[in-house]
């Protein structure tokens, strides 16, 4: 290999350490200030309790709700009895909660996989070499539409989309068309690419940053085109983080319940993702059992999501040069 | 495959580095079939900025000019400039309150993650205490897949049996629980790459371990603790979904949640009203964004959380 690539310091997983390249440490636990493993644990100790009371227990608990028939008000409310895995098979069966599943599906592949990470790729690669005021420009638009708070995000998209006044409208000269209403599940998809793209321009911005300049100038004099510049040289070595952005956007998707503060669900059902679903159906309609059996199943998928991020993350660790 | 392949690349070419290629066979034919096409690579370009530009400030249009425009419409139109909205806003103790309500929620929360994954963290860094690296997969695991949309049937009966519906402190708990496995995660990252020997010598020289926790440990890692306390703001300041759950009067309820109700509920939206709340409510994730990434180079929020 002509050149080493770097270490890809600063990227997500890492956080704030910024480790790459440090000295070795031979003394990795050493108690430096004599702290003891009593003081150690009692240290640790608020925040696991405060950790097991808020995440650990309710999420056992989705699992027990998810086998009784409990309701938020009547008579299962007072008394809920256990139906066993009957939930699962009727949420299975459900019409409404197929319906809702092919919904996300569509949410989390057109917004997250496609829109977020293929725009986010574009706007990085198309600017890896600049650098001055377009590219800040750029970036900061694509990152205020990151940091807003999403109450205000959801109003300046219901604004914008308004039906008679609505500035989109104008621009695009096509007044009267109620896009909430007439497309709903095409907005909150554009809504959510919108909203989102900055976290993948970033991740890739910084992979690009990794791949050898030397390398995409020798394939460009050997007369590659640009599609197989990225083929041949980029894609193989940002492989990893394509993996990364890809798995973590998708689990934020799925999961996010903005697509509420646009549509409420509505018109009808067209945009309950799974989110929104749940929410309908355990706390507008009280059937918390039925309900957290949903849930339930969405721990699941978030469950095979995160071991596969963090298998591969972990094997990244450890081929990484030490 | 691909590897080898560069590497031939370079053997080739590399006498050619740093110039134009020496390409003998380059006719003029050539180099104007080149320059065409780069000419439409420019231009290429900058229509994908300007579609992009349009794209991302479109529906911000509006946040920049509803709130100074004397008759604030919902289409984004030049200004008729005023500050008179800002009255509008300053005067309803409504919309004045449920931003004191997100800062409390949200300094509550920081101070409470801060705290108490820096003591983790610390703890975790430094002790070899057993089963820690699996506690801390576990811990890294949970956070991402425990989240509030889907654990929100038992978080509502959770606060429900301990009485912490339409209490705040029952959100802040809430949310501090979500936010503290990252937040040990990221921390206690950071606490392995500071250097052990600050701690050494004071020990040395007496210190109780108390008191260099006090003393140095905590001066030594406030970059991490800084970056933790903003993350945390940020998170809980946009936060809708657990606010909108647990809390029932408006008087308690955050600056997101009577947004919400400000264009949703009440029929002909007041927008003199909702354009500058809007303003004001966003002006400190930007301010903090800009001070985080000037202060130490913008990151990615770590974790596997948002």
């Amino acid at each position: 290999m002509p050149t080493t690539s770097p270490p890809d310091a600063g990227l997500a997983p890492r956080g704030a350490g910024g480790q790459a390249g440090a000295a070795p440490r031979p003394a990795r636990d050493r108690d430096a200030a004599g702290l003891g493993r009593p003081r150690a644990a009692a240290f640790v100790t608020p925040a696991l309790l405060l950790i097991a009371a808020f995440l650990v227990f309710p999420a056992l608990w989705t699992i027990y709700l998810g086998l009784t028939d409990y309701r938020l008000t009547g008579l299962a409310a007072a008394d809920p009895q256990m139906v066993g895995l009957d939930n699962f098979t009727d949420a299975l069966k459900d019409d409404s909660f197929s319906h809702s599943l092919g919904l996300t599906l569509q949410f989390v592949v057109g917004s997250a996989v496609i829109g977020q990470a293929g725009l986010g790729f574009l706007i990085a690669w198309v600017m890896r070499n600049r650098r001055g005021a377009l590219r800040r420009l750029v970036e900061a638009l694509v990152l205020t539409a990151w940091i807003l708070p999403s109450s205000v995000i959801a109003f300046l998209w219901i604004a914008l989309l308004d039906r008679d006044d609505g500035t989109l409208n104008a621009a695009l000269h096509t007044p009267g068309t109620a896009w909430l209403l007439e497309h709903p599940m095409l907005s909150i998809i554009v809504f959510n690419i919108w909203r989102g793209t900055a976290f993948s321009m970033m991740l890739y911005a910084a992979a690009l940053g990794n791949v050898p300049p030397s390398h995409l100038e020798t394939a460009r004099l050997a007369g590659a085109s640009g599609w197989q510049q990225l083929r041949d040289v980029v894609f193989p070595r940002i492989r990893g983080h394509i993996l990364t952005n890809l798995l973590l956007i998708s689990l934020w998707t799925f999961n996010d319940f903005t697509p509420f503060l646009l549509t409420s669900g509505g018109p009808e059902d067209k945009t309950e993702v799974m989110p929104v679903f749940i929410y309908k159906l355990a706390l507008s309609n009280g059937e918390l059992g039925f309900g957290a059996a949903i849930s339930v199943l969405m721990l699941l998928i978030n469950l095979v999501i995160a071991v596969v991020y963090m298998t591969l993350l972990r094997r990244r660790k450890e081929d990484a040069p030490a | 495959m691909s590897t080898e392949a560069t590497t031939d690349l370079e053997k080739h070419s590399s006498p050619g580095r740093g110039g134009p290629p020496p390409d003998p066979s380059a006719t003029g034919h050539l180099a104007g079939l080149a320059g065409a096409r780069q000419a439409v690579r420019r231009i290429g370009f900058y229509v994908f900025c300007c579609l992009l530009l349009a794209f991302f400030a479109l529906p911000l249009l509006w946040l920049a000019c509803a709130p100074f425009d004397r008759t604030p419409t919902i289409t984004a139109s030049l200004p008729d400039f005023t500050l008179q909205n800002f009255d509008t806003l300053f005067d309803n103790p409504y919309a004045m309150r449920s931003l004191g309500n997100s800062l409390l929620l949200a300094a509550g929360t920081g101070v409470l993650v801060v705290v108490f994954a820096a003591l983790a963290a610390y703890a975790l860094s430094r002790v070899r205490l057993p089963g820690r690296d699996a506690l801390l997969y576990t811990l890294l695991l949970l956070s991402s897949i425990v989240t509030g949309t889907a654990a929100m049937v038992p978080l509502f009966n959770l606060a429900f049996e301990l009485h912490l519906i339409d209490s705040q402190l029952g959100v802040i708990l809430v949310l501090t629980g979500g936010l503290l496995p990252s937040a040990i995660f990221i921390l206690k990252d950071f606490m392995d790459g500071t250097p052990r020997s600050y701690e050494e010598s004071a020990q040395v020289f007496g210190a109780s371990p108390l008191q260099i926790v006090r003393h140095v440990v905590v001066p030594l890692v406030r970059p991490g603790l800084a970056t933790i306390a903003v993350w945390s703001v940020a998170q809980v300041w946009g936060n809708f979904l657990i606010p909108f759950l647990l809390l029932r009067s408006p008087e308690k309820s955050p600056a997101a949640v009577v947004m919400y109700t400000f264009y949703t509920e009440g029929g002909q939206p007041d927008l003199a009203l909702i354009s500058t709340f809007s303003l004001l409510y966003s002006l400190p994730v930007v301010l903090m964004f800009l001070l985080v990434s000037s202060r130490y180079g913008f990151r990615f929020h770590g974790g596997i959380k948002r």
